[in-house]
């Protein structure tokens, strides 16, 4: 099946406004194809150009060059159709003061040009725990509440594609859990999901694929669990009960290091492989007369991937 | 789907027109009453003391110069707001991300704008049969000359609602353009009863085609003839609608 979203050669230069603004390269020529019904998890550091990127594809943000296709429209030629199977949660929370969460949800159904539906509106609302607040003002809101109805409005006009930047900012534990719910539930329905995070926790919790942005380029997409095994060997640390000065040479097969000042012996091994080794060593660890009272595996986090990915090189 | 997204004009006009009846007691009171305060002062205080114009007592005369004023100041600041206040608090990124043209938003909120200003119009004009007798003589045409008064101070209104990046903006094309213009441009006298050269200098303002059409519509006198005030009505409205393509066809202020 093609892609619902194809990104190809995108670039932004933001406008210079003199005297005090500089032209800013903000996105350097990004391809990316999206498949129909992933969840994609777009991460990056501050000013990594994930906003942009998203705001390109939305028409918020005038492309400088690339093209964006949605669905097979062209975003601009076609925006109609591209922006109709579109919703859009933006970073930052913009809402009217003075309306009512009722109104303001239905405002957007309308603005997506589809009829009226109480119906879809009330389902929405509920979904989102904003049910009894549906006839109060926006502002008497809390944050949260105000990050619930920013999706509810995204949601109000049925879109295929989902953009949230950065949903759970700003939101308590019980309630990301929600979202993350709330993402399943809308992919099992068929929509197709991209959000932006800070929170790795969130990208390994729930993405299929991973994109890493730094610096206005996409340095890398793979899939999640690829990419975890690929950057991420496993570690097996056995907690010794009396110290070790080295390791002796009957263990010199294993790439075994020590640590905690000798009373941890870790084991570097490959998920990706046949056989870890791990019984062999275990056996031969035995046999050397080295006794352990506990055992720990680790695995690295998408959290240590990252960090390595965009370091600045250290001069 | 290239059929006008009419759900999207609907949502977008009766937003604008909910955030007018919220506010209906600010929004319709101070115009009526500083419309008021015009007629007491200049209809029956000085009025008194003026001759008739053309055989139309003075308190009469003002009654289309006193609409026009209003009709141009709201039309102007309403518009102005609807769309400057979307782009204030960030709102606006879902009318940019949403399927709908350019003209779609503009019938959305200029209509929206220029609805409510026709409607003050109405409210203006029953306030002022309050102080003094009025008369419309071609009802047609004071309809035709209110509504594509309000639809072009209305896009005027947009224009600037787009341009303006602060708050102080926003209010100074009203007070140092809209208002000395209405004021210079006969809606308290007959230009007529100006010396040369300000006689012919006035011809140059566009606010006297409008005031001296709309004054005729009520009492079938004018200072310009009636076919020039229509024909320069139509060509300001042409003129804002260019302005507001050329602004969309640039994406100015609105998207970086
Ligand atoms: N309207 C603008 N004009 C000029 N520069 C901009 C504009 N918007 C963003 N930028 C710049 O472009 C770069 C990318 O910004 P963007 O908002 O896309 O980053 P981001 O990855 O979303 O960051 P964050 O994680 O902080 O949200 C930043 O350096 C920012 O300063
Ligand atoms: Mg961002």
């Amino acid at each position: 099946m093609p892609p619902i979203l194809s990104i190809t050669n995108l670039a932004k230069t933001y406008a210079p406004r003199p005297p005090r603004q500089a032209a800013f390269e903000a996105l350097k020529n990004v391809s990316l194809d999206i498949q129909r019904g992933e969840i994609f998890a777009l991460l990056g550091p501050n000013g990594a150009g994930k906003t942009t990127l998203i705001s390109i594809v939305c028409g918020i943000v005038t492309a400088s060059s690339g093209k964006v296709t949605v669905d097979g429209f062209d975003n601009v030629a076609q925006y109609r159709e591209a922006r109709s199977r579109i919703g859009l949660v933006p970073q930052e929370l913009h809402t009217d003061a003075f309306e009512s969460v009722w109104k303001t949800v239905s405002f957007s159904r309308g603005l997506w040009g589809l009829p009226p539906s109480p119906a879809h509106i009330e389902k929405v609302l509920k979904d989102l725990s904003l049910w009894d607040k549906k006839d109060n003002r926006v502002m008497t809101l809390s944050g949260g509440m105000k990050r619930r109805l920013m999706i509810a409005k995204a949601l109000a006009h049925e879109p295929n594609i989902l953009f949230l930047d950065e949903p759970t900012a700003g939101v308590d534990v019980e309630l990301r859990k929600d979202m993350w719910n709330l993402v399943r539930t809308l992919r099992a329905g068929g929509v197709t999901v991209i959000l932006t995070t800070h929170y790795i926790q969130e990208a390994e919790e729930m993405a299929d694929r991973v994109g890493v942005m730094s610096k206005g380029s996409l340095i890398l997409v793979e899939e999640k669990a690829v990419l975890m095994q690929k950057l991420g060997g496993k570690q097996l640390a056995l907690h010794l009960t009396s110290k070790l000065d080295a390791i002796p040479a009957s263990l010199s097969g294993y790439k075994l290091t020590l640590a905690a000042g000798g009373t941890d012996l870790v084991y570097s091994y490959d998920t990706k492989g046949e056989r870890t080794g791990i019984t062999a060593l275990l056996q031969d660890v035995a046999a050397a007369g080295i006794r352990f009272k506990d055992v720990e595996t680790k695995e690295s986090s998408l959290e240590e991937i990252f960090v390595s990915l965009v370091r600045e090189p250290r001069p | 789907m290239t059929a006008m997204n009419v759900h999207a004009v609907r949502s977008i006009y009766r937003f604008e027109m909910s955030r007018w009846f919220r506010t209906v007691g600010q929004s319709v009171l101070s115009p009526v009453i500083s419309t008021s305060l015009y007629f007491i002062v200049f209809g029956a205080a000085i009025g008194s003391l003026m001759e008739d114009i053309d055989g139309v007592a003075y308190g009469s005369f003002l009654v289309p110069g006193l609409v026009m004023l209003m009709l141009l100041t709201q039309s102007v600041s309403n518009a102005s707001f609807g769309i400057y206040f979307p782009k204030f608090t960030g709102t606006i990124y879902e009318i940019l991300s949403a399927p709908i043209s350019y003209l779609e938003i503009v019938l959305g909120y200029v209509g929206g704008a220029a609805t409510k200003s026709v409607l003050l119009g109405f409210i203006i004009m029953a306030t002022a049969t309050l102080f003094v007798p009025v008369e419309i003589q071609h009802p047609f045409w004071m309809l035709t000359f209110l509504i594509l008064t309000a639809l072009t101070f209305s896009l005027l209104g947009f224009i600037i609602g787009i341009w303006a990046d602060g708050f102080e903006k926003l209010s100074l094309v009203p007070t140092l353009i809209i208002t000395p213009l209405t004021f210079l441009g006969g809606s308290f006298y007959s230009i007529q009863m100006l010396p040369e050269p300000w006689q012919t200098l006035t011809l140059f303002n566009p606010v006297v085609y409008l005031i001296s059409g709309f004054r005729w519509s009520f009492y079938g006198i004018s200072d310009v003839g009636v076919g020039i005030s229509f024909g320069m009505t139509l060509f300001f409205l042409g003129l804002c609608l260019a302005v507001v393509a050329r602004i969309f066809a640039t994406g100015y202020r609105l998207k970086s």
